[in-house]
């Protein structure tokens, strides 16, 4: 196999801290090269020295002749305004006499999409298709430039089960026509599945090459330094009253006649395909969005429906699924990110008592371990995990009743997650309760003690999660509901 | 050694700070009379008018809105007073609070239209720039009117080294410092500013605040407004013709960002100065008034330049 690109000794500093130390990385055609590591190991420091974003401090990167490298990062760059096939030759339309010539840009692009299975008309609008989707027009794209070596920055983090699966067959079609993969996920199940080998990266440095059908705990082990001893540390107890009763929700065309109840002391887990509509049932059941009919009760009393302080007030707080977008203030700093729910109470007379914010986020700061240079750092300069830990502190400084988490541990890695299971933990022993939406389902299964699994935006049955197989859950969450 | 890392910790931290000194610099060396203390008097009482318009526009600009109706609002607000008084005759302290209360009801305006009837903040605050402008011609019937005597103590001076329009800034400069950092409302800016959606999830009445920031806003326009029309002794028609731009240019100058969740009291005052000291200058450098436009112009775009430059270098 040719060897496509090579980096040796690849060192990088940012204002004195050591991002990667002496780092080797080399992609051979015909390879998916899987890249594993913490959030801030150094992958992506490293995929940005391999793409040129970057300049080393020392090493070098060589490309073998005529070899292109293409990135796919997470955050798309496409238009969603433009069309499909607009997008893929973006900024490089076929012309004739200087005019964009669309017959032809649309033959081109069927043929694009076709190589990596997708069977859309290229005059649709990108926006009007769904995220698994935009990301297969981005890939055709990077083929369209030859890309030699292709860099997939966690593809799946947004994706579901299905549409991962579509996603890992097209990466292996690539590698047998020779493409070099480089893949990052913190699923390390897919590792398994598709990785020809792996790079672990720890604290900037490479701690080992794993080889193909390396098991999950070697994965483990390299990545975190230690052994974890329990993935999914659920200390389950016997539930106390009803904490939280959403009684026959219905939002016409979105969700219906959905009750779920969590008691206290109790984790209860949301399962279901993406556009079940678990989302829009917690977001609802927390004021977020208006509902038709039902209700919702918390400790008893009845909140109003579609507001949100209401809800904050009964005693309900949402760790929401899109972090950047709805959680977090990324202008601010980490202090003040962690007063945001406990601004109103901690003011008296119209004037917060900002001595006592401050030092309660430090408290809350300290105890959920958050790895910053200090209250002041800007919050978007966390890592994913630290920055997922901001949002539920600044839920915990509130202390609620019962914390909705909305796919808390979506492009969290191994080692925060397990901490933020432990912040589940510490919830419930406290007599409060947790209602967890998750697309994992390792995750559901391990973390709740009830599992109530939503199809077609109804409930489609509860599972007890002990004991309970994921066939089990998808066998429900995959079920055709008659109206 | 500590003074020198602190004076630039100061200059970093407000890079108009910086731009203010070298043109205070530059203009006592090119314009010797420029360093008086009857000049520097006068472009505090310059600075005034635009500087308190500034202050409401931060807390619309910190929230991630925009004020383009305060030049408009102003002049109305001053109207108001003078008719009260000239023509109603009432009393001059009612007629005072008479003018800034239109303030306020021209601000809850804009906010309900901004937050109740979701119109963008640039549509809505265009909108009651122009009703404010007319209402101030329907009211005035296109004549300046004399102002109450309160009013017009505001442009006089309370020591021969202390103008009214000066106490005032500086007023205002610190209730805006305070209002920014410790109160709720003040907070809450910063938040709606930085992440709207992450505001209203986290349990901040977003609407019931940006309410607030618009009418924060229409009453700092009122205050400037009575300021400008006592400088005159009359409130004219076309009094405050483009402040809000000005105003805008102050809040910008001195760091905000037209996005939200940014900007602070001291830098829209140094925005302000900066706007003030160049005017200033290039009269008495007998710049024509044609090329002041230009120069000031300039001036902005290479101040919030120069700012961005900073930012980006210091995040790397």
């Amino acid at each position: 196999m040719a060897e496509l690109l090579r980096a040796t000794g690849i060192t990088k500093r940012f204002t004195g801290a050591l991002a990667l130390d002496g780092v080797d990385f080399e992609v051979r055609s015909g390879e998916v090269h899987v890249l594993l590591g913490e959030n801030g190991a150094g992958k992506s420091t490293l995929v940005k020295v391999l793409a040129g974003v970057h300049r080393p401090d020392h090493g070098e990167v060589v490309l073998a002749d005529g070899v292109r490298l293409a990135v796919i990062y997470q955050e798309l760059t496409l238009v969603p305004e433009l069309s499909v096939a607009e997008n893929l030759f973006l900024g490089r339309p076929p012309r004739r006499f200087g005019v964009v010539d669309h017959a032809r840009m649309r033959r081109d692009a069927v043929g694009l999409l076709d190589r990596v299975g997708l069977a859309v008309d290229p005059r649709a609008r990108l926006g009007d298709l769904g995220i698994a989707q935009q990301q297969m027009v981005e890939i055709a794209r990077a083929l369209d430039q030859d890309a030699g070596v292709l860099v997939l920055d966690e593809p799946t983090a947004v994706l579901t089960d299905t549409e991962t699966d579509r996603l890992l067959e097209i990466m292996a079609e690539l590698r047998d026509q020779g493409v070099g993969l480089v893949f990052i996920t913190h699923h390390l199940d897919e590792i398994r599945r598709i990785a020809d080998r792996s790079t672990v990266l720890r604290d900037g440095r490479s701690v080992g090459v794993l080889p193909r059908g390396a098991s999950v705990e070697q994965m483990i082990e390299l990545m975190v330094g230690r052994t974890i001893s329990e993935q999914y540390p659920r200390h389950r107890q016997d539930p106390g009253e009803v904490l939280l009763k959403i009684d026959g929700l219905t939002r016409d065309g979105v969700f219906r006649d959905v009750s779920i109840e969590v008691r206290a002391g109790e984790v209860v887990g949301v399962a279901g395909l993406v556009g079940a509509g678990r989302t829009e049932v917690v977001r609802a059941a927390f004021g977020a969005d208006r509902y038709d009919s039902g209700h919702v009760e918390v400790g008893g009393e009845r909140v109003a429906g579609g507001d949100v302080r209401a809800a904050v007030r009964a005693g309900l707080g949402l760790v929401p699924e899109d972090r950047k977008g709805q959680g977090l203030v990324l202008t601010s700093s980490v202090g003040e990110n962690l007063g945001l729910v406990t601004l109103k109470s901690a003011t008296r007379v119209g004037i917060v008592d900002r001595k006592g914010q401050r030092g309660r986020a430090a408290e809350m700061a300290a105890a959920l371990r958050i790895k910053t240079s200090g209250l002041d750092q800007e919050v978007r300069e966390l890592s994913g995990g630290n920055q997922q830990k901001v949002v539920i502190g600044k839920w915990l400084l509130a202390d609620p009743k019962v914390l909705v988490l909305d796919e808390p541990t979506r492009g969290v890695d191994v080692g925060a997650k397990v901490e933020i299971y432990e912040l589940v933990n510490r919830m419930t022993a406290a007599g409060r309760a947790v209602l967890l939406v998750s697309s994992d389902l390792p995750e559901v299964i391990g973390m709740s003690d009830r599992i109530v699994v939503m199809a077609h935006g109804r409930v489609a049955g509860e599972l007890p999660a002990v004991g309970t197989t994921q066939d089990q859950v998808m066998a429900l969450a995959v079920q055709e509901i008659s109206a | 050694m500590t003074t020198s890392i602190d004076a630039r910790k100061v200059l970093s931290d407000n890079g108009a700070l910086g731009g203010l000194l070298v043109l205070v610099v530059a203009l006592s060396v090119l314009a010797p009379s420029f360093l008086s203390t009857q000049n520097l008097l006068n472009v505090g009482v310059q600075a005034a008018v635009v500087a308190v318009l500034a202050f409401g526009s931060t807390f619309v600009i910190v929230s991630g809105g925009i004020d383009l109706s305060v030049g408009s609002v102003a002049a109305l607000s001053a109207m108001v007073g003078a008719w009260s008084s000239t023509e109603a005759g009432l009393p001059g302290p009612l007629a005072l609070l008479l003018g800034l209360a239109t303030g306020v009801v021209a601000g809850l305006v804009n906010g309900a239209l901004v937050s109740y009837g979701r119109l963008p903040a640039f549509i809505a605050t265009l909108a009651m720039l122009s009703v404010a402008r007319g209402l101030t011609l329907v009211v005035s019937q296109g004549t300046p009117l004399a102002t109450p005597d309160v009013v017009s103590e505001l442009g006089s001076n309370l020591t021969p080294f202390l103008p009214v329009p000066l106490l005032v800034m500086l007023v205002f400069f610190g209730l805006t410092a305070f209002v920014l950092t410790r109160t709720y409302q003040g907070r809450a800016m910063y938040v709606i500013g930085g992440n709207e959606e992450a505001a209203r999830l986290s349990g901040i009445d977003v609407r019931k605040q940006k309410l607030v920031v618009y009418a924060l806003s229409g009453l700092f326009a009122a205050v400037a407004g009575m300021l400008l029309a006592g400088r005159l002794a009359s409130a004219g028609p076309q009094a405050a013709v483009g402040y809000e731009l000005d105003a805008i240019a102050a809040v910008v100058i001195g760091g905000a960002s037209l996005s939200g969740g940014v900007g602070r009291a001291s830098g829209t005052l140094i925005g302000a100065l900066v706007l003030a000291v160049l005017r200033n200058g290039l009269n008495q450098l007998q710049v024509s008034p044609f090329w002041q436009q230009v120069v000031i112009g300039v001036v902005i775009a290479l101040a919030v330049l120069l700012d961005t430059l900073r930012r980006r270098s210091s995040t790397r």
